[in-house]
């Protein structure tokens, strides 16, 4: 059995190189627009207009002329090239009312005829985006302290149980910083704004993370009394290599899934459905590759302050002598 | 052995039962306010999917200047022109202690449907008698003493902009409002071709408008909605109960206006916080294209688990279909509104239902390998994954109600449909992909026993 474990002084650097520059655009995107991403009228207010047209022909001019009336140079107006030719603008603006709303739709009908049952409008005030904002950072918060909170405690009969613990919640975290970071560097390069269903992403990752987790660490629980003369590296080994296939058919199954949405279903879920896909494969890697690494680096006295936490607790296990 | 027959016995009904209520006739379930049972017929499907109009409605007051009844009373109010309105499948709701959410499912003409219920709709009768130049005061905006006392009672001020009387400087005063109305309809008056509204007042009030009117004839009173002067006609005579208002309204306005006259009007005035407008045909495209997504995902889990795993697989894809019966089932039973978010919720939770039944089947292939009989390794697999199960699911139903909680606020109500789905095919989880999976694999196990022992790889080891 090949031993993983013993490398993971490489996968911790790996995860640095995927985290990093994710944490590096999420600075830049603070410093620059006061946000770690480019966000959408669910957290800043504003309103989308999803245009769709019976016949091609009209232009960005025009449709900056029909707007005029009411809104201003922050308007965004986006050509949507699809397959089937037909004609669809994305146009982002400020909030306007219904009176306001309609006025712009006949404005938009001398140019060109609108097609009503085609259009989508989504409209938000900043005073409502300001308080999904926050929900949603509190939301996040509380997840990962009730989540973290659980795992201690279904983990308390193990001995040291609070690494195990505390190892899931540095996977989860890992995992929580890729898929952010990644919604930060597309929202710099590629205008992906983050809106209400990212945040569903990120949550759902993170209960992914979780998952991934247990399963490997209730494996290791369960290793441990059965191999009891081995060293706690090869037990965590053993467990990784026990489990790969239930992960690996998984993540096969929850990407068959996803690629069907991606291919066959709508445009509105595109940008979730990848983010989701990006945060499951993190999932699985993260346990392999920093969760159960954490545990025997802890249980060896790598991590530099760590050593002490966690080891308060008796823990029947002979410790790790290196070269003995 | 008995047992299991006794739960394919229980899971062949659900099935059945499930298929019942899953039919397009079939009718659901929807829960009366006063106890009793209503028969909805179809699968209620969100905005997103049918098309319609969202919109939420903030009180335009200071907090503390209106109590939760009078935002109850003012919800309650737009419930009454929203159903005036014929829009029987929309809902109005009252949330936190200042805004109501309104969800206009299916609206067809959505710019009347959201000026009808937004508009306060304060209509009054207002003495303009010796008021020079009152013919050309038409959708002018001016104050009166009704107004003026309501501000008061809320602690406001009148806007500055408000005429007043030109000879004193105070608020006109109010002789009727809209409150004194028994009724009020739009009628089409074929001579002048445009359509007026015909009101008949309530009895208390027929008294002091006869008053007025005998003692006003050849002065102009005006009609004020919302501040706005509509017309100021010439009381031509004395005016008893039933009378006419003219405004050059055109047949929605007439029709607006009689309904929000009917309904009365709104206690606290409202603005738009937030709005969501979806095309039908949008809504429908959307439908099918997840539909055929979902079907085809669904497909090839189910093609890849019997490849895979084989017998075993066969059971997990039997289980499947199963679990994904009791969702349709639960969704028109409960019941769960769909929308897309709602339906991504409930293909992730098919991920999950799928990652139980690997769990299991793992643990199976490691038992076999290490030589334990098939009755062993089957209860062993069931028994060591069981505890990996629980806690799993049970971390994803606590984010999940934390999604949901979030989903409350206001402006991310989208949320909400994919945490139910969710924790309601996690919640069914628990239950098809160890009770379920294993009836089937215990009955296919005991059938194939002799084929099963002489050719392991049937159970994917």
């Amino acid at each position: 059995m090949f031993n993983l474990v013993e490398k993971r002084r490489w996968f911790f650097i790996i995860s640095a190189f995927l985290i990093v520059p994710g944490l590096l655009a999420m600075v830049y995107s603070t410093i620059t627009t006061g946000a770690p991403f480019r966000l959408s009228i669910d957290f800043v207010g504003g309103s989308i207009y999803d245009l769709s047209f019976f016949e091609t022909g009209i232009t960005e001019n025009n449709i900056r002329e029909a707007f005029a009336e009411y809104d201003d140079r922050s308007l965004t107006v986006q050509r949507l090239t699809l397959d089937d030719g037909s004609e669809r603008w994305s146009v982002r603006g400020s909030f306007l009312e219904q009176e306001q709303t309609e006025q712009i739709l006949d404005n938009l009908n001398q140019f060109s005829l609108l097609d009503r049952e085609r259009t989508q409008i989504e409209r938000v005030s900043e005073t409502i985006g300001a308080e999904v904002g926050r929900a949603a950072f509190f939301a996040v918060l509380a997840a990962s302290f009730i989540v973290s909170f659980f795992i201690i405690i279904a983990f308390r009969t193990v001995p040291n149980a609070l690494r195990y613990g505390l190892s899931a919640i540095a996977a989860m975290v890992h995992d929580v910083l890729v898929v952010m970071g990644l919604a930060s560097i597309m929202g710099l390069f590629f205008g992906w704004e983050v809106d209400a269903l990212f945040l569903t992403a990120v949550l759902t990752v993170l209960a992914y993370s979780v998952q991934d987790s247990i399963v490997l660490f209730d494996r290791i629980r369960e290793n441990i009394p059965q191999y009891l003369g081995e060293p706690y590296e090869t037990i965590v080994n053993r467990s990784i290599w026990e489990t790969i296939h239930r992960s690996l058919a998984t993540q096969l199954n929850a990407f068959f899934i996803m690629a069907a949405i991606l291919l066959f279903g709508g445009e509105t879920i595109k940008q979730f459905i990848a983010i989701l896909f990006i945060g499951l494969v993190s999932g699985t890697y993260s346990s392999i590759f920093t969760a159960a690494p954490l545990l025997v680096a802890w249980e060896k006295g790598e991590l530099p302050f760590m050593s002490r936490i966690g080891g308060l607790l008796p823990s029947p296990l002979p410790l790790e002598n290196d070269g003995v | 052995m008995a047992r299991h027959y006794r739960w394919l016995a229980v899971i062949v009904l659900l099935v059945a039962f499930c298929v019942w209520v899953s039919l397009p006739g079939t009718t659901g379930l929807d829960w009366n306010n006063d106890g009793t049972l209503d028969l909805v017929v179809e699968q209620k499907l969100g905005l997103d999917l049918v098309g319609g109009v969202r919109v939420l409605l903030e009180a335009q007051l200071p907090p503390g200047s209106f109590t939760a009844e009078d935002l109850q009373r003012a919800a309650d109010n737009v419930n009454k022109r929203v159903n005036g309105l014929g829009l029987t499948e929309a809902t109005v709701q009252v949330q936190g202690d200042r805004r109501i959410l309104v969800e206009l499912p299916g609206v067809t003409d959505k710019k009347q449907a959201v000026n009808t219920i937004k508009a306060t709709a304060l209509l009054e009768f207002v003495d303009f008698a010796g008021i020079p130049g009152a013919g050309n005061l038409d959708d002018a905006r001016i104050l009166t003493d009704e107004q003026d006392q309501l501000l008061k009672a809320r602690g406001e001020q009148a806007s500055g902009d408000l005429l007043r009387r030109p000879d004193n400087g105070q608020p006109f005063s109010t002789i009727l409002t809209g409150a004194d109305l028994k009724s009020a309809s739009a009628q089409f008056d074929a001579q002048t071709s445009g359509f007026f509204i015909a009101v008949e007042l309530s009895d208390a009030a027929v008294a002091t408008f006869s008053q007025f009117t005998g003692a006003r004839i050849g002065q102009p009173m005006a009609i004020v909605l919302d501040s706005t002067v509509l017309s100021a006609p010439i009381i031509q005579s004395q005016l008893g109960a039933s009378f006419i208002i003219e405004g050059q309204f055109t047949q929605d306005e007439a029709n607006s206006l009689a309904l929000q006259l009917r309904s009365g009007a709104l206690p606290i005035p409202m603005r738009e916080e937030a709005a969501s407008d979806v095309g039908a045909t949008l809504g429908q495209e959307s439908v099918n294209l997840s539909i055929r997504a979902g079907v085809i995902g669904v497909l090839v889990v189910l093609t890849f688990m019997m490849l895979y795993y084989r017998v075993p697989g066969t059971a997990a894809a039997l289980a499947l279909i199963v679990f994904a019966l009791l969702n349709f089932a639960a969704y028109k039973l409960i019941p769960v509104t769909l929308t897309l978010p709602a339906i991504t919720g409930f293909l992730i939770s098919i991920g999950t239902a799928v990652d139980g039944n690997i769990l299991i089947f793992e643990r199976m292939k490691e038992e076999l390998r290490a030589g334990k009989p098939l009755g062993m390794a089957l209860d062993l697999g069931f028994n060591r994954a069981w505890g990996s199960i629980r806690d799993s699911n049970i971390s994803t139903i606590i984010i999940c109600s934390v999604l949901f909680f979030f989903g409350q606020t206001p402006g991310a109500s989208v949320v909400s449909g994919f945490a139910i789905t969710l924790i309601l095919g996690l919640l069914i989880n628990l239950f098809t992909a160890v009770i379920v999976t294993r009836t089937f694999l215990y009955l296919l196990a005991s059938w194939l026993q002799k084929p099963l022992s002489e050719k392991k790889w049937l159970l994917g080891a």
